[in-house]
């Protein structure tokens, strides 16, 4: 078996399993962990205590005026890299075609010339976003192995989509090889690292909002 | 040895009506096809003129006789059925007239007259199972015939898949126990002319570079030329436009078909083939499968028959059809880690809350 073959059967069938697991076990403890009982008398009706979890999903997507001119910039490259990321996941047809296999329906995908321009303007804001990383002093105080194992490792998979198509470095077939491995790490890296934060950073945001609802803040 | 087999190759290709004109066209053509520097051209003519007309063993073993159809259904006449036809070919028991213990003989005079010179092209591969009975000719079998023949060759070319990598007689679960030729001969430069069947220029103009130059040419990791082999059918196909434009036929008979788009998503493996289909083309450079509407099999790549349905997209190919729920067995195994990790979760969310009315228990306890 080649490393391709390896890379999109055995390996991917395993990273699959562990993803399956990890991402069920995170989300269900997480579901299940007990909140702290809130004895104070609620301050706003069961309406605006759930409609406060919608609005804080929101409004917390997008800078606060008071902080636009600090936390923009920031936010505008977080935005920007993961539109990027997205278009190149969803709407490059080779990976509608893996996604389709997998869920059974298949939708249209952009041109291969505008994937690869998207992808080096994303793999730029990848290392746009590092380079703010390790200069900022707080980030990079805040900052932990499992933020740089998690950029890197979703850098790879771009770095590698890209190789495999410009075929730099070795043929097609191992760099694609690599591409696909690299998937599979990110795979069974994803529910133990922060790369979680896809399934947590709307309900969190939505709790936090409801709870904020119930004392009578607003989000 | 007659008269015919004394002539040099330039005196050959005179006595079949070729000018000087022609030959050194054919030349520069072939040597441009393989990527040589242009003065290749006349110094391999002049070479070819002048040499002996090399002496060239051709066996067959477990194969389907298509590698060899390939080659002798180029249009004719062709110069290269003429090149061909100006190599020694002393033995080959598909076009030979000779038979049986005559037919041997001539093989087993070849071998000991051009002993160390002669070229040895393999078409097939070589069962080892039940002592190698399953390929014999003349009561021997085919791995003993070409441990023997390997001997006094001055290099194998495997002509096909089959000898090259093992092709189909090699795919799971390999009954007879098949080999590729590179498996059982270590110490002979081996060339490898892959394909299900080969392009018949590919496989002439090979043997032509290998017998002007008596040199290897240069070879990509899997010994096949790189002349041929340098570039993916995906890189030269005239549907690629197509590709770029995320332009894609979805069934055989949609619009997308009509007007020629990319096949990929139909399972055409161009992108990880590398061969010159999309060049050189079949048939005099008539067409290839994709012109012709079906996509590339990815026959020239090692393992091919078991690199999944031949209409699979190549990044579906794990999971079964694109558009098609995936394989019952992916969707099992993601369902049972999920539910597994769903109990994994609930029990870390005990521990947790445990833990927590543990430590609130403490704190009251500890209340004066």
């Amino acid at each position: 078996m080649d490393l391709l073959g390896f890379a999109r059967g055995p390996a991917l069938k395993v990273a699959l399993a562990i993803f399956c697991l990890g991402v069920a076990w995170r989300i269900v403890g997480f579901a299940l962990l007990r909140l702290r009982r809130d004895l104070n008398e609620p301050r706003a009706s069961i309406l605006k205590y759930l409609s406060g979890g919608f609005v804080a999903v929101g409004s917390r997507s997008w800078p606060h005026k008071e902080f636009i001119g600090r936390t923009g910039p920031g936010e505008a490259l977080g935005y920007s890299y993961h539109i990027g990321l997205f278009a190149v996941v969803l709407l490059f047809t080779p990976h509608i075609v893996f996604l389709g296999g997998l869920l059974g329906v298949m939708w249209p995908g952009l041109p291969s010339s505008l994937i690869t321009v998207i992808s080096v303007v994303t793999v730029t804001l990848f290392l746009a976003v590092l380079f703010r990383r390790v200069t900022n002093p707080v980030m990079r105080m805040l900052s932990n192995f499992d933020d740089y194992f998690s950029w890197f490792i979703t850098a790879l998979v771009m770095a590698t989509g890209l190789a495999a198509t410009a075929h730099i470095g070795a043929r097609y077939e191992t760099l694609l090889g690599l591409h696909v491995l690299s998937v599979d790490v990110l795979l069974v890296w994803f529910p133990f690292g922060k790369l979680m934060h896809a399934f947590y950073i709307f309900p969190s945001r939505a709790i936090n909002g409801a709870l904020l609802a119930r004392k009578g803040a607003i989000s | 040895m007659t008269e015919t087999e004394q002539l040099t190759v330039g005196e050959m290709l005179l006595r079949h009506g070729i000018s000087r004109r022609g030959f050194i066209k054919f030349c520069t053509a072939t040597a441009s096809a393989m990527a040589l520097p242009p003065w290749m051209g006349s110094a391999m003519a002049e070479q070819l003129r002048n040499a002996a007309r090399p002496s060239v063993v051709y066996l067959s073993f477990q194969e389907c006789t298509g590698c060899f159809e390939s080659m002798t259904r180029s249009f004719a006449p062709t110069i290269e059925n003429l090149i061909f036809n100006t190599i020694s070919l002393d033995y080959s028991d598909t076009l030979m007239a000779a038979s049986g213990e005559a037919a041997e003989a001539a093989r087993a005079k070849a071998m000991q007259d051009n002993f160390g010179k002669y070229v040895l092209v393999v078409d097939g591969s070589v069962p080892t199972g039940a002592a190698g009975a399953y390929c014999t000719a003349g009561g021997r079998s085919a791995v003993d015939t070409l441990r023997e023949a390997a001997k006094g060759a001055t290099a194998i070319v495997c002509v096909g898949t089959c000898s090259a990598f093992g092709g189909i007689p090699f795919a799971d679960p390999n009954p007879t126990d098949a080999w590729p030729v590179s498996a059982i001969v270590g110490d002979k430069p081996i060339i490898n002319v892959s394909g299900c069947p080969p392009i018949p220029e590919v496989i002439t103009g090979t043997l032509l570079q290998f017998v002007s130059t008596g040199q290897v040419p240069d070879l990509d990791e899997h010994r096949r030329p790189k002349a041929f082999f340098g570039n993916t059918i995906h890189d030269r196909c005239y549907r690629r436009p197509f590709y770029d434009q995320g332009k894609f036929a979805k069934t055989f008979d949609d619009e997308g078909a009509r007007n020629g788009w990319c096949l990929y998503e139909l399972g055409c493996k161009g992108p990880t083939t590398y061969n010159a289909c999309a060049t050189l083309k079949w048939n005099g450079g008539t067409s290839f499968p994709i012109e012709s509407g079906h996509g590339c099999i990815g026959c020239s790549e090692p393992g091919f028959w078991d690199k999944g349905s031949f209409y699979s997209a190549l990044s579906s190919a794990a999971w079964g059809k694109a558009g098609e729920v995936a394989p019952r067995q992916i969707l099992e195994i993601a369902a049972g880690t999920a539910a597994v990790g769903g109990v994994l979760g609930a029990a870390s969310a005990g521990v947790s809350r445990l833990r927590q009315h543990g430590s609130e228990q403490q704190r009251t306890d500890n209340t004066p």
